[in-house]
C-alpha cells in the first residue's frame, strides 16, 4: 500500500480490515497534529481538508453588478452547480438573473474537500456556503454603511442593492463590490444567517439549471469536448484481462496510417493497482478516428496474468459455496441466531445475486493533458480532481503544484470518474509528446471492457418464523470482492463503509440477528457504482422481507412495516456500524419512523391495495442510505415473460430541501436506473474478459422500457434548515430493484433471486 | 475530397474519406455540440440531421455526404429557441446534460415533421437515444409541449394569414 492513500474518516477510528473508513479516497496528507485523544471528528469536518466558508474563495462580485460564484464541487447531472449558486445568492441577497457560476479548479488547499461522491455535496456545505453568502451580504452593508456615514445596523442588503431606510439611499452590489471586498471577513460567530422564511430561492422550485442554454445549443464544455492548440488524439489498447501486460507489439501496420504519429507503450498496472493507468499500447494521431484505426490495426499478444481464468458464472458458484458455509467473519451478532431458528416454527431461506455493473456514463472517462515549462495542465471530467491532481503529479514525476487540474463538467460520472487513471494516460501520453496536448477518450468498448465495476455478490439470507409468523431470528451472509482490493493486498472482506451501506445501518425489529462475511477474492477491478454495496444488500434484504412475509401470509407492506418495529431512533454503532456515512450518530442516527413514514408514502402513491388484473403486481421496498430514507412501490406487467414498469411510487425523506426539482430529478434518474437493473443490465466475464462490449449488448433502459409514469413524493420535514441534511444523489437507486422484483412475484409467483430478469420468466 | 454544408456554411474536408462524420464534426471542424457515445449508433448521442433527417453522425462516413447539408445542435436555430430546445428548459430536462444535443435533435425532427405527437411516436423515435441519468420522463413531457407549442404557433400564422 501506498502512503496513506487512504485517510481514515470513520470515526472513532473503530475500523477493521485495512482501515478504510470511507469512499473518501484522501489522498491528502494526514493531519498534522492530531492528538489521539482529540474529538472525533464527523462529516465535513473530518474530510480530507475540511471545508471553507470564505467568501472570497467562492464569491466575485464585478463592477457591474455580475456575481460569479466558485462551485468547487463537480457537475455530473445532480445539478449541484446551480444548487450551491442557489444557496450563495440567497445569502447574499442577489438577483439570480445576475449570478454566473464559474468552475473551481482541484486545490483543496484553498477550496476544501472537493470529492464529489457519497452523496454530500450539499450535505456538508450547505452551511459553509450560506455563511460564504452571508459574510459577503455583510460586508457590502458594512461598505454602504461606512460610505454613508451610518450604522451598519440601519441597511440592508437585498435585491442586489443595499438601502439605507432613513435616507432612501441605496447602492448596487457593483458599486459598492470593491470597498466591499476589501474589508476584513466578519467572524463566523457574527453572522446572522438569513431566516428560512426569507429565503427567495433555496427550497423553492423556481430556478433553472445554470447550464440550461449550453446544454441545449450545444455550447458546453464536457471533457472529451477539449480543444487546446496542436493537440493530438489518443487512444489505448488495454490488457484485456486484468493484470495482463503485453507479450509482443507490432505497431508496423498502425505506423504506416497517414495521420498516425506515435505509438507508445504504457507501463502495466501493479497490484493494488489502485487509480494507476493499466497499461498498454497506445496509438497517437492526429484526430480520434485515426487514432481508433491505428489501434485496430495493432498487433497485440497479451500475457493475461493472474486472472486469465476469470469465469463470471462459475464465480457466482464460488461465492455461493462461500456464503452458505459457516465460519464467516461475524459482523453483526445479537441474541442467539442459533438457538432462536432452531426453535422457529418455520425457517425460509434464498440466496440472491447481483451481477458486475459498469457505470456507462454517456460520456466515456475523456481528458486533455499538456505540458509546458515543466507545469502540467490537465482538463477533465473528474469527481475528484485534487486527488486527480496528486496522483498525476506522482506519476508525471512533477511537484504538486506545477500541476493544475481544470474540471470541465461530465457527462455523467456514476462514480467511474472518481478514479483519475484516464487522466494519468493523458499525462502519460502528453509527455511522450514532449509536452504537446494529448486528448486521450476511452471508446465505449474500452469502458465496458476496462472499468471499475461495481463488485458481483451472493447474499444468503435465512430466518426463522415463529407459529405467528413473526421473524425471531435472522441471519446474513454477504459474499462480495471489496472495493479495498484495489487499495490493498486484497483483503477479500467487506471494509466497514461496505458493510455500513445498508447492512449493518438496516432497521429491523428483530431480536436475533446474525450477520457474516465470508471471503471472496477479486479479479477486476472493483469500484464505486452509484449507491454501492446498498445496491446488494438492498436487493436481498428487501427481497427477503418480502420473502417472509410470503411465508407468513401476510401483506408485503404490513410485514415491511413491522420488520421496521416500532418509531424509534437506533445508534448504527450499536448494530456495528462504526462508519454512520461518516457522519455523527448522535446527529444522524436511524430514525426508524423516517422509514416507515416513506414506506407508507410509496405505498399510497401506488394505491397500495388495489385489485390487480392478471399479470399485473404491486411490490414495495424501503431502504435507508446516505442518511435518506427512500422508499418505491412499483407496478409491473409480465406479458410472455417480458416486464414492463409501467408504474412507479418514489418516496424520499433526506431532511430540508435546497432544490426540490433537482431532488425530483434525482429519484426520476434513479428509478430509470434501476428499472434497467432489473431487467437487464450486467457485465459477465469468460476468461478473465468482459463478455460485453457496447451498448448493443450491455443494456441500460431506452424511452420505451422507462416507466410511463413516476410520481415522486417528498416526506418529512422539507424546512427543516437547522437539521442536517441527508444524501441526495444515491439514496433513490437501492430500492429500485427490490421493489420490482416484488411486484414481479406479486404479479407471478415467481421469485426473483438473481439480476438482471433478462429471460428468466420466459418460459 | 468531399464538400458539404454544415449549418448553412460550406465546408470541405479531404482526410480520409471513411472518417465518420461524427469526428469530422467534433476534431475537425470545431463543432464539439453532436456527442460521442457508442460509435456503433446504439446510443443516438451523435445525432444530426443530414439533409433534414435525423441520423447517426458516428457511423455516416463523411466521403458519402458530397452536397448534403448537415445541421447540428449548434445550427439548430438563431438563438437557441427552436421550441424542443425551449420546452427543455423550460422543463429542465437534463441531468449531465451530455446526451441531450442528440435527444433534441433527434426531438426536433420529430416535432418538426408531424403535427401531432402521441406517446407511441415518442416510444418509437425517442428510443434511439441513450440518456444513463434517466431524464426520459422529462424528455417525453418536453416533446409533448414542444409539439403543442409548434401547433400553437401555426395555427397564430395561419389566423394572422386569413
Amino acid at each position: 500500500m501506498r502512503d496513506s492513500p487512504i485517510i481514515n474518516v470513520s470515526r472513532r477510528g473503530l475500523l477493521g480490515g485495512m482501515g478504510a473508513g470511507a469512499l473518501v479516497l484522501a489522498v491528502g496528507l494526514p493531519r498534522p497534529g492530531r492528538a489521539q485523544e482529540e474529538e472525533p471528528e464527523f462529516g465535513r469536518d473530518a474530510m480530507p481538508n475540511g471545508w471553507r466558508d470564505d467568501p472570497k474563495i467562492f464569491i466575485a462580485i464585478a463592477a457591474d453588478g455580475l456575481v460569479t460564484v466558485t462551485c468547487h464541487r463537480q457537475e455530473m447531472g445532480q445539478g449541484v452547480r446551480t444548487s450551491i449558486a442557489m444557496v450563495v445568492a440567497d445569502e447574499l441577497g442577489a438577483d439570480w438573473e445576475k449570478v454566473r457560476v464559474d468552475q473551481a479548479p482541484g486545490d483543496e488547499e484553498k477550496y476544501g474537500n472537493q470529492d464529489t461522491d457519497g452523496s454530500r455535496s450539499l450535505r456538508h456545505h450547505f452551511m459553509p456556503l450560506r455563511r460564504a453568502g452571508a459574510a459577503a451580504r455583510t460586508m457590502l452593508e458594512q461598505a454602504a454603511a461606512e460610505q454613508w456615514g451610518v450604522d451598519v445596523s440601519e441597511v440592508k442588503a437585498d435585491g442586489h442593492k443595499v438601502s439605507h431606510a432613513g435616507s432612501g439611499k441605496s447602492l448596487g452590489y457593483g458599486e459598492l463590490a470593491t470597498a466591499a471586498m476589501d474589508l476584513e471577513v466578519p467572524e463566523r460567530d457574527s453572522l446572522a444567517l438569513k431566516d428560512p422564511s426569507e429565503f427567495r430561492y433555496i427550497g423553492k422550485g423556481s430556478i433553472g439549471l445554470v447550464d440550461n442554454m449550453d446544454i441545449t445549443t450545444g455550447n458546453t464544455t464536457y471533457g472529451i469536448d477539449v480543444k487546446r492548440d496542436g493537440m493530438l488524439y489518443a487512444v489505448v489498447a488495454r490488457p484485456p484481462v486484468y493484470g495482463g501486460k503485453v507479450a509482443s507489439l507490432d505497431d508496423s501496420a498502425a505506423l504506416a496510417i497517414e495521420g498516425v504519429e506515435r505509438v507508445v507503450q504504457i507501463d502495466p498496472a501493479e497490484f493494488p493497482t489502485e487509480f494507476a493507468p493499466l497499461g498498454g499500447v497506445a496509438v497517437i494521431a492526429r484526430n480520434t478516428f485515426l487514432a481508433m484505426k491505428g489501434r485496430d490495426a495493432l498487433q497485440i499478444e497479451w500475457e493475461d496474468g493472474p486472472n486469465a481464468d476469470y469465469d463470471s458464472e462459475s464465480y457466482r458458484e464460488t461465492l455461493s459455496q462461500a456464503a452458505n458455509s459457516p465460519g464467516g467473519k461475524v459482523i453483526r451478532d445479537e441474541g442467539d441466531y442459533d438457538e432462536a431458528a432452531s426453535g422457529a416454527a418455520q425457517t425460509v431461506e434464498a440466496e440472491y445475486y447481483i451481477p458486475h455493473l459498469a457505470q456507462a456514463p454517456m460520456e466515456p472517462p475523456a481528458a486533455v493533458v499538456e505540458i509546458k515549462d515543466g507545469k502540467a495542465e490537465a482538463w477533465a471530467c473528474v469527481q475528484a480532481p485534487q486527488v486527480t491532481r496528486l496522483r498525476l503529479a506522482e506519476r508525471l514525476g512533477l511537484p504538486e503544484d506545477a500541476v493544475k487540474v481544470n474540471v470541465t463538467l461530465l457527462g455523467g460520472g456514476f462514480g467511474r470518474k472518481s478514479k483519475p487513471d484516464f487522466v494519468l494516460e493523458a499525462g502519460i501520453l502528453s509527455q511522450a509528446m514532449d509536452g504537446a496536448p494529448v486528448k486521450l477518450t476511452w471508446t465505449r468498448e474500452d469502458d465496458i471492457h476496462h472499468g471499475y465495476y461495481h463488485t458481483v455478490s451472493v447474499e444468503k439470507m435465512s430466518a426463522g418464523l415463529d407459529a405467528e409468523g413473526k421473524t425471531i431470528a435472522w441471519r446474513h451472509r454477504t459474499a462480495a470482492p471489496t472495493i479495498g482490493s484495489i487499495f490493498a493486498p486484497d483483503p477479500a472482506q467487506k471494509l466497514p463503509f461496505e458493510l455500513g451501506m445498508g447492512l449493518l445501518n438496516m432497521p429491523l425489529a428483530v431480536e436475533n440477528i446474525r450477520a457474516e462475511n465470508p471471503q471472496a477474492q477479486a479479479h477486476v477491478r472493483i469500484g464505486w457504482y452509484r449507491s454501492v454495496s446498498n445496491i446488494p444488500h438492498a436487493f436481498a434484504i428487501q427481497s427477503f422481507a418480502a420473502e417472509l412475509a410470503d411465508a407468513a401470509g401476510r401483506d408485503q407492506k404490513d410485514y415491511l412495516l413491522e420488520l421496521i418495529g416500532p418509531a424509534r431512533q437506533i445508534d448504527p454503532t450499536n448494530q456495528g456500524d462504526v462508519w454512520n456515512y461518516g457522519e455523527n450518530p448522535d446527529v444522524y442516527p436511524i430514525d426508524t419512523g423516517r422509514m416507515a413514514a416513506v414506506v407508507e408514502a410509496a405505498a399510497e402513491g401506488i394505491e397500495w391495495g388495489r385489485e390487480m388484473p392478471q399479470g399485473r403486481g404491486l411490490g414495495i421496498a424501503g431502504h435507508y442510505s446516505f442518511v435518506s430514507y427512500v422508499a418505491v412501490a412499483a407496478e409491473v406487467e409480465v406479458v410472455d415473460g417480458g416486464v414492463t414498469v409501467p408504474r412507479v411510487s418514489i418516496a424520499i425523506d433526506c431532511g430540508a430541501h435546497v432544490n426540490p426539482d433537482r431532488i425530483r430529478s434525482q429519484m426520476e434518474g434513479a428509478v430509470i436506473m434501476g428499472v434497467g437493473q432489473a431487467l437487464m443490465t450486467e457485465v459477465t466475464f469468460a476468461e478473465g474478459r468482459a463478455v460485453q462490449d457496447n451498448f448493443d449488448t450491455y443494456l441500460v433502459p431506452r424511452m420505451d422500457q422507462a416507466p410511463k409514469r413516476i410520481d415522486v413524493h417528498f416526506v418529512g420535514d422539507d424546512a427543516a434548515y437547522d437539521r442536517p441534511l441527508g444524501g441526495v444523489g444515491e439514496p433513490g437507486l437501492p430500492p429500485v430493484v427490490p421493489a420490482i422484483t416484488n411486484a414481479v412475484f406479486a404479479a407471478t409467483k415467481k421469485r426473483i433471486r438473481r439480476l438482471p430478469i433478462a429471460d428468466q420468466l420466459r418460459s | 475530397m468531399v464538400t458539404l454544408v454544415i449549418n448553412g456554411e460550406e465546408r470541405r474536408f479531404d482526410g480520409d474519406q471513411d472518417t465518420p462524420l461524427l469526428w469530422v464534426l467534433r476534431d475537425e471542424m470545431g463543432l464539439t455540440g453532436s456527442k460521442y457515445g457508442c460509435g456503433i449508433a446504439a446510443c443516438g448521442a451523435c445525432t444530426v440531421h443530414i439533409d433534414g433527417a435525423p441520423s447517426f453522425a458516428c457511423i455516416t462516413p463523411v466521403g458519402v455526404l458530397e452536397g448534403a447539408e448537415v445541421t447540428t445542435i449548434e445550427g439548430l436555430s438563431e438563438s437557441g429557441n427552436h421550441p424542443v430546445q425551449e420546452a427543455w428548459r423550460e422543463l429542465n430536462v437534463a441531468q449531465c446534460g451530455y446526451c441531450q444535443a442528440g435527444q433534441i435533435m433527434q426531438a426536433a425532427a420529430l416535432v418538426d415533421q408531424y403535427d401531432t405527437v402521441t406517446d407511441d411516436d415518442i416510444d418509437a423515435v425517442m428510443s434511439a437515444n441513450l440518456c444513463r441519468c434517466g431524464t426520459y420522463p422529462r424528455i417525453r413531457a418536453a416533446v409533448k409541449q414542444a409539439a403543442s407549442a409548434k401547433a400553437a404557433k401555426s395555427g397564430n400564422q395561419e389566423a394572422e394569414a386569413q
